[in-house]
């Protein structure tokens, strides 16, 4: 038994489910790391009161949503809100990639970053 | 039984530094059951945390009575862990089920990331065929790591034949359920990556530098 061939396309996928997310979403990547610049003020939604607390120290968009037990695309939405009130700034990642996303694949600096982290744990 | 009760790491959450300001990621992807959160549970600095993407599909000519105005969402859960690398730099590491109705789940923990790690129980191979053929096709670099269940012994060759997998991909053995093992896998990758991000680098120092 063995793996079958390529030639079926999976950009089928793509064209019968109308493609992929929109760019609004993609404006906080599952790991960029939200900080507050601001106390919650009152009267806030308490869902944006939850995450300026939350995000006194750097927290990542992922941990917001597992923390708020809500869905990442829900938790990406609300941090749009709460950037565009100016109430938290977004550290986004670095792969130092030439291209975002795709096939550029991340800096050597990075990387080498990345192995002494790993081998020092 | 998940082990989650012997685990003794605060159950509470656990900030990063104040300087934290690099996420990177890894994501982990297998077929059901074959090591994918032991393995992100085995380097973790947190319990893994679980939570999950939603992603509304158009409906047309999908037979589905909760469809609304030609839309149905599906949702999948992922799990995660982290390892802090330095002052600044944190690592997220994602398991993700592997099966093929997932895919646009991949398309979003691949956008972005350092690479992949594809977990394969030699008993059930063809569980990762699919996980593989998306990777290539979104050119994200990975490694195989063979998570032994103690099923027959294979040689490197045959699972390589089994899955397809060019002689330059990386294919090592590991114990999802060791720290050591499970470093080691990560480590492979990033090898991995650095040896293939050194080629690309040198190539274009020589296009510009003839
Ligand atoms: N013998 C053996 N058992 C393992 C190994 N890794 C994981 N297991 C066991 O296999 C079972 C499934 O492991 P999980 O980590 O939950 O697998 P998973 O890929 O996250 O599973 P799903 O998320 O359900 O798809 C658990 O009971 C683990 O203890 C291994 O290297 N060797
Ligand atoms: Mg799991």
């Amino acid at each position: 038994m063995s793996r079958p061939g390529r030639d079926e396309d999976p950009d089928r996928l793509y064209i019968v489910t109308g493609g992929r997310s929109r760019a609004d979403t993609d404006a906080f990547d599952l790991v960029t790391l939200v900080v507050a610049e601001s106390e919650p003020a009152l009267g806030m939604q308490s869902e944006h009161v939850k995450i300026l607390r939350m995000a006194e120290r750097p927290t990542a968009v992922v941990e917001i949503a597992a923390e708020l037990r809500l869905p990442v695309s829900v938790v990406r939405i609300l941090l749009g809100d709460l950037l565009a009130l100016g109430r938290i700034t977004a550290r986004h990642p670095r792969t130092g990639a030439a291209r975002a996303g795709g096939s550029s694949l991340p800096a050597t600096d990075i990387l080498e970053q990345v192995l002494v982290g790993l081998r020092n744990l | 039984m998940d082990s989650a009760t012997s685990d003794r790491r605060p159950a509470e959450r656990t900030p990063l530094s104040r300087s934290a300001d690099n996420g990177l990621k890894i994501v982990i992807v297998g077929g059901f059951g074959v090591g994918k959160t032991t393995l992100v549970r085995s380097v973790s600095d947190i319990r893994p945390l679980n939570t999950e993407e939603v992603m509304t599909q158009a409906g047309e000519g999908i037979d589905d009575p909760s469809a609304v105005r030609g839309k149905t969402s599906t949702t999948v859960a992922f799990d995660f862990g982290r390892i802090g690398l330095d002052e600044r730099t944190v690592l997220y590491l994602f398991g993700a089920p592997g099966q093929e109705r997932f895919w646009f789940l991949w398309d979003r923990l691949f956008a972005g990331t350092l690479g992949a790690v594809v977990l394969v129980d030699t008993r059930r191979l063809a569980d990762s065929w699919y996980a593989i053929d998306r990777l290539e096709h979104h050119g994200t670099p990975f490694i195989v790591a063979r998570n032994d269940f103690g099923g027959p012994a294979h040689t490197g060759e045959q699972v390589r034949d089994a899955l397809d997998l060019p002689a330059h991909i990386p294919l090592i053995n590991c114990d999802a359920r060791s720290r050591e093992s499970s470093k080691a896998v990560l480590i492979t990758l990033v090898e991995h990556l650095h040896a293939l991000s050194s080629a690309q680098e040198s190539a274009a120092a020589q296009e510009t530098h003839p």
